[in-house]
């Protein structure tokens, strides 16, 4: 069976200094995959070349058995690649509504059209109301972005990237900055994120995380360091040394 | 009816000029609209794009000078000449695109400002095609369907038609899906990369449909003053209009139609009773800017949301 994300001698490195180091990873249809590493192990430089913000020195990049390393940015959204970003990057003085329809329109031809008006296209505000449904957000859909809480824009940026039906989900700190209950309705959300989608996400709160994962990489200055189960990464001496110095 | 009497209403406005006694002013309206159209163009770049552009004359001009130029020196038709240069002045736009596109932001602007310059230069210095310094004259305006556009009333009633078409395309672009992707690639490319949206595809669409719409003002400026010379080509034309987007308000339906307002009036009117009318237009501008830095439309709306938000309390 083919690997949803297969990452295969994948290098970046800025200015001399190497972000992403020959790195190999394999992910399973389906799977549901932690990553972790200390600030600057190159977790986000890992999601940007899989997405195509950066474009990797060396290396290749499959998914679902597609070489995409070379692929523009939006062909591999095309393809089924959806990402949620660590800095909130969405569309402040628009309604939650236009956000997510900004989504949709994202992999529909509707999106070169421009003799039609986009409020009156009732079955893309139809399914946009449906995304926002499944975040719990229908009520606030008319309201503008900027007026909602930062856990509802957290909600919303996950809500964009389920509207592109994604393949495969790159989360990056969905859970930083929010609170305790807001953390429990993302976790919740997550959850409910259908068992086809491959999800990767990059964490540092462990409770909410390892609940989710099965599988865990670790990453140490663009290196993959270790793989395993909970127990296995717990217990290996590389991540004590990395994560406690000793 | 909730939108067929703002509809009706629009529709007299503009009617309403034909009404003045003096065809001079009639002319000066029709002025307004073609500028106008010539700013809604650009608008479609500076406000929804984000992509400032000093070289929009370049649509404008090279359509105008194909006009004039089919008409008295090729021997064409003036229906095949109108299509022609609006066809030639898209397809230009489509190569300045692939050029201009290569950049954003000051990178554009600079490309634009260079490639509208050598338009210029050309038609300064190629005197055998383009007249040099004395321009391409001898023109006269046509009669479609037997509507004789030498009077001035007749004429303003064909810009009204096309400004009414140009207006209704553009501000229904702008509520489009295609729309909204052009503002989301201007405040977020990333981001709406990431989300599927081809940005250079929907950056250089926009950059050709502002050509067209550039070319169309420029046949009918063509019309207007049935006469052409490089001045039409010059920085000075590009500026002018970026300050009329700026002024009225870029990235707003009407803010373009204001700016060509505020500056066609000051030129043709004022310059009558100051001689510095320059002057006049820069301390205007001087003061749109300081006191409505958004432009004048949504100034203007901002200052009355104020006032009916102090007479409430």
């Amino acid at each position: 069976m083919t690997a949803a994300l297969q990452i295969e001698g994948l290098s970046k490195s800025f200015g001399g200094l190497p972000a992403v180091q020959r790195l190999s990873l394999s992910v399973a249809a389906g799977e549901r995959r932690l990553l972790l590493g200390p600030n600057g192990a190159g977790k986000t430089t890992l999601f940007n070349l899989i997405t195509g913000d950066l474009r990797a020195d060396a290396g290749s990049i499959r998914v679902l058995g597609t070489e995409i390393s070379r692929m523009r940015p939006h062909l591999r959204a095309h393809l089924g690649v959806a990402r949620t970003y660590q800095v909130i990057t969405l569309f402040p003085q628009d309604s939650l509504l236009h956000n997510v329809a900004l989504a949709l329109l994202g992999r529909s031809p509707l999106r070169w059209n421009p003799f039609v008006s986009l409020g009156r296209r009732a079955e893309v505000r139809e399914r946009a109301w449906q995304v926002l449904d499944r975040v719990g957000l229908a009520g606030a859909a008319e309201r503008r972005l900027s007026a909602v809480s930062y856990g509802e824009q957290r909600r919303v940026e996950i809500a964009m990237a389920l509207a592109q039906d994604p393949r495969v989900l790159l989360l990056d700190e969905p859970f930083a900055g929010l609170s305790r209950e807001e953390r429990r309705d993302i976790q919740h959300q997550l959850a409910q994120i259908p068992r086809q989608v491959t999800v990767v996400m990059i964490e540092h709160d462990l409770d909410v995380a390892l609940s989710f994962a099965e599988r865990i990489t670790v990453l140490h200055h663009g290196e993959l360091i270790v793989e395993g189960n909970r127990a296995e990464v717990v217990a290996d001496p590389r991540v004590q040394e990395v994560y406690l110095g000793a | 009816m909730r939108r067929a009497l703002p509809a009706a209403a629009a529709i007299a406005l503009l009617l309403s000029p034909l009404l003045l006694p003096s065809e001079f002013y009639v002319n000066i309206a029709a002025q307004v609209l073609i500028a106008a159209i010539f700013a809604l163009s650009l608008n479609l770049l500076v406000g929804y794009g984000g992509l400032i552009s000093l070289g929009h004359a370049a649509y404008l001009g090279t359509a105008a000078y194909l006009t004039i130029g089919l008409v008295t020196r090729a021997g064409f038709g003036q229906l095949p000449a109108a299509l022609c240069a609006v066809g030639l002045a898209t397809a230009m736009a489509a190569v300045f695109g692939l050029l201009a596109l290569r950049a954003t932001g000051l990178g554009f602007l600079m490309i634009t400002l260079a490639l509208g310059q050598i338009l210029w230069g050309l038609a300064y210095r190629w005197v055998a095609l383009t007249g040099g310094d004395n321009g391409l004259s001898g023109f006269t305006r046509p009669a479609p369907l037997g509507l004789a556009l030498t009077s001035p009333r007749a004429f303003y009633l064909f810009v009204v038609a096309v400004f009414a078409c140009a207006f209704v395309l553009l501000a229904l672009l702008a509520r489009s899906p295609f729309g909204a992707g052009l503002r989301g690639v201007r405040d977020q490319p990333r981001r709406m990369q990431a989300l599927g949206w081809n940005t250079w595809l929907i950056r250089y669409a926009a950059f050709v449909i502002a050509g067209f719409w550039g070319a169309v003002a420029g046949v009918l400026f063509a019309y207007y003053n049935q006469f052409i010379s490089p001045h039409v080509l010059g920085l000075t034309s590009s500026a002018e209009v970026l300050l009329m987007v700026i002024a009225g308000g870029a990235g707003t339906l009407l803010g373009p139609l204001a700016g060509a307002a505020v500056v066609v009036l000051l030129k043709n009117v004022a310059s009558a009773y100051v001689t510095r009318w320059v002057m006049l237009l820069g301390i205007v501008f001087v003061a749109i800017v300081v006191f409505m830095p958004e432009g004048l439309v949504p100034g203007l709306s901002r200052l009355r949301r104020r006032r009916r938000a102090a007479g409430a309390a």
